[in-house]
């Protein structure tokens, strides 16, 4: 059934009406949306556009859908292992379960074929332009947009299309965040970031440092606990290492009967506390450091075997490394080991190389953009970033919520414009709001989101913007 | 539909998944695929896919539609669930249709519609179609009364809804037949029959799928009244179908509603009003 305002793909011999700033034709696609990136925040943004009767352009770098989960990708940060954090419930989109006979923490292989599935059973490749990257995203008059795309690698004439509005979904996990640290230059052994680890035959056998205690890192050195012949892992400060099961059930599903049942927060973390006393027990005695923090105060990492690994001495947990030298490293306590591969799983950073950075209110251009609900702009009503969120749960759930806001936004622009300049007045003021307890800020954390109060917070816009009871 | 507060916040759900179950999915291909949606038929209570497979899946199929039909938990070849809910039924017609290739289109008949409009909010079809509806409430279950009492009553108490034959089948229908099928007729769970009258009307649907209603007036389950009343809800009228008793897809005359049902499809119905 195909919906009255859909177009074709761009076609520039009959639409080239106007010129760019510099020029060159544009071709204007009228109320066509332009979607960049097909992985799973893309996806379900050309699925929600699409429904509320928008055409939709996407534009992926890639051949294939599913972005970050899709390790075919050169810039899929998965490895062989990596399997789901959040239970089933929290990671699929709420109109498209996932089939309930998979597993509770599906591997990322079983993710891909979702969002396969999910691209096929809405139709959604025909609007995917696939090995097409995006080089500048430009405002121009009455919140349009010009769009400049080339094939992927530089190959081919760039061309430029004229967009009603656009989403961004390109990701923020393949941009490697890679700390500075004194002496790394001169450091003999091999050094890589988590985004090239791939499989666990590349820590065989070596003497490995793991660096970072996200969940990537713990995992590594988890592998590595089972596969070097010995393993560091060094972190910044003591974490709390959450079980993925407690009391038989997946943890955030346990955590979110709590939440359902309007605990109160000092209460959720005392009985966090106290279960994690109960089962891990003290990580003290395990010679881990003591959590500066309370737990749901940072991105929570969920893994039972860490601990165990440790207690078996697979693993040495080591502070944070102060110095390279050419074979040794000396870490922050004065102690000095000798590792031959050093792993950094020390995350990433969002990155928008195709946009001003002012564009998304990022006035000094260290990467941090100033938005609302983390992704509605200031000043462009027609432009959202979608997927921008670090979420103690799943990720996708919310950006669908996300999608079905900007489309209601974009659909009530025309219809009723008065509503929508009064979110766009919403989006000026709040821009920079946080959407969790406290937690501790850092570049990973700045986009750290608790999901209940996320989705609170998304609700409260959609029925602000539509006047409904 | 409108101005109903959508819910993002779900924590019950996420906290307490439904357990999966097997579940019987019958289904009949067109020989050519011609690009139709496929169409996922739901029975009512008591009935299991096997009430579709008699008559509208052949003839589905036979005019280029996909055709699939799910007995829900506890019917048909579907696993036993003696506690399911009304929200496992809904989850088992969510999860066939995800599990389809393309967007579905979504049939439920009698209390199955019921259970289809509580897909709706979990699943964007393409389309919907509510044949002879039960859609709960106290109104329901008078007219139940009224015309059954001694099947209806023990409901109330957890025993099995029992519908006589002649509430089911028109006149025309041959009596071997009316005999066969009934014979066939299982129970609903007891939470779920409940449910029917006590349980929390279906949230909006999503992606706003064009909704059709039809039934009979003759029918001795659903009352006219109840088919205006829930075509309404989504904005319409009915489709009416003289003469032929609750269970259209059984009945003698079977072919004329799902013929119907096609056409509708076949003309393409724009998506539900813009909220």
């Amino acid at each position: 059934m195909p919906t009255p305002t859909e177009h074709g793909r761009p076609d520039p011999e009959t639409t080239a009406l106007a010129h760019s700033r510099d020029g060159r034709p544009v071709s204007d696609r009228g109320d066509t949306i332009c979607v960049i990136g097909a992985g799973a925040s893309g996806l379900t943004a050309i699925k929600n556009l699409v429904e509320h009767g928008f055409g939709v352009d996407c534009y992926e770098r890639e051949t294939g859908v599913g972005g970050a989960w899709n390790w075919r990708h050169d810039r899929s940060p998965v490895y062989a292992s990596t399997h789901l954090i959040s239970s089933r419930p929290f990671t699929q989109f709420p109109d498209f379960p996932m089939p309930d006979d998979w597993p509770d923490y599906p591997h990322h292989s079983q993710l891909l074929s979702y969002f396969e599935r999910y691209a096929d059973h809405f139709d959604l490749r025909r609007h995917i332009w696939f090995g097409t990257e995006v080089v500048r995203v430009e405002p121009v008059a009455d919140d349009r947009w010009d769009v400049t795309t080339r094939s992927t690698g530089g190959y081919g004439p760039e061309r430029t299309s004229r967009y009603a509005a656009v989403l961004i979904a390109n990701g923020h996990n393949w941009s490697p965040k890679l700390p500075r640290y004194e002496g790394l230059e001169q450091f003999r052994g091999e050094v890589m970031h988590a985004s090239s680890y791939k499989d666990p035959a590349q820590l065989r056998g070596k003497r490995v440092l793991v660096v970072g205690a996200g969940n990537t890192g713990c995992d590594i050195a988890v592998e590595a606990a089972q596969q070097a012949s010995r393993c560091w892992h060094s972190t910044r400060r003591g974490y709390w290492y959450a079980p993925k099961y407690v009391l038989g059930r997946p943890a955030d599903q346990v955590n979110d009967t709590l939440l359902a049942l309007r605990v109160p927060l000092r209460l959720r973390q005392w009985l966090y506390h106290r279960t994690l006393r109960l089962t891990v027990g003290d990580l003290t005695r395990f010679g881990l450091p003591k959590p500066d923090h309370r737990v749901y105060e940072t991105h929570p990492i969920a893994n039972s075997q860490l601990v165990y690994h440790v207690g078996h001495g697979a693993i040495t947990p080591v502070p944070d490394v102060a110095r390279f030298e050419s074979h040794s490293v000396e870490l922050a306590d004065g102690r000095r080991i000798d590792p031959e591969l050093v792993v950094f799983a020390t995350g990433y950073l969002p990155r928008f190389e195709f946009l001003e950075a002012k564009v998304l209110g990022d006035d000094e251009g260290v990467g941090r953009p100033r938005l609302w609900l983390n992704a509605f702009v200031p000043e462009h009503p027609t432009l959202a970033v979608a997927g921008l969120l670090q979420p103690d749960s799943g990720l996708f759930p919310l950006v669908h919520w996300q999608a079905v806001l900007f489309a209601r936004l974009l659909r009530l622009r025309a219809t009723r414009p008065e509503r929508a300049a009064a979110f766009a007045a919403r989006v000026r003021s709040g821009a920079g709001e946080r959407y969790s307890g406290p937690v501790k800020d850092s570049t990973r954390h700045w986009f750290e989101v608790g999901h209940a109060d996320y989705l609170r917070a998304l609700e409260r816009a959609l029925h602000d913007l539509e006047g409904a009871k | 539909m409108n101005g109903e507060r959508v819910r993002m916040l779900r924590g019950w759900e996420w906290a307490r998944p439904v357990r999966p179950v097997r579940r019987e999915v019958l289904s009949v291909l067109p020989e050519l695929e011609e690009g139709q949606p496929p169409l996922l038929f739901v029975p009512g209570f008591g009935h299991g896919a096997w009430a579709y497979a008699e008559h509208w899946l052949g003839h589905t199929a036979a005019r280029g539609f996909p055709a699939y039909a799910v007995s829900l938990r506890g019917h048909g070849g579907s696993e036993p669930a003696p506690e399911a809910t009304l929200r496992a039924y809904a989850h088992d017609v969510v999860q066939v249709a995800a599990g389809l290739p393309r967007q579905a289109v979504l049939v439920g008949h009698g209390a199955g519609a019921l259970v289809v409009a509580h897909a709706l909010a979990r699943y964007p079809a393409r389309a919907a179609v509510l044949v002879a509806p039960v859609l709960g409430g106290w109104a329901t279950f008078g007219a139940a009364l009224r015309r059954n009492p001694l099947g209806t009553l023990p409901a109330v108490f957890g025993g099995g809804l029992r519908l006589s034959r002649r509430q089911l089948f028109s006149r025309e229908t041959p009596d071997a037949d009316a005999r066969r099928h009934a014979a066939r007729l299982g129970r609903a769970a007891r939470r779920a029959q409940w449910q029917l009258l006590t349980g929390a009307d279906p949230e909006p649907a999503v992606g706003r799928p064009p909704v059709l209603v039809l039934g009979s007036p003759d029918d001795r389950v659903v009352p006219a009244s109840a088919l205006t009343r829930a075509a309404r809800r989504y904005g319409s009228a009915p489709l009416l179908f003289p003469g032929m008793g609750h269970d259209l897809m059984l009945d003698a005359r079977w072919r004329e509603p799902i013929d119907a049902i096609l056409d509708w499809l076949v003309k393409d119905p724009t998506r539900g009003e813009v909220p």
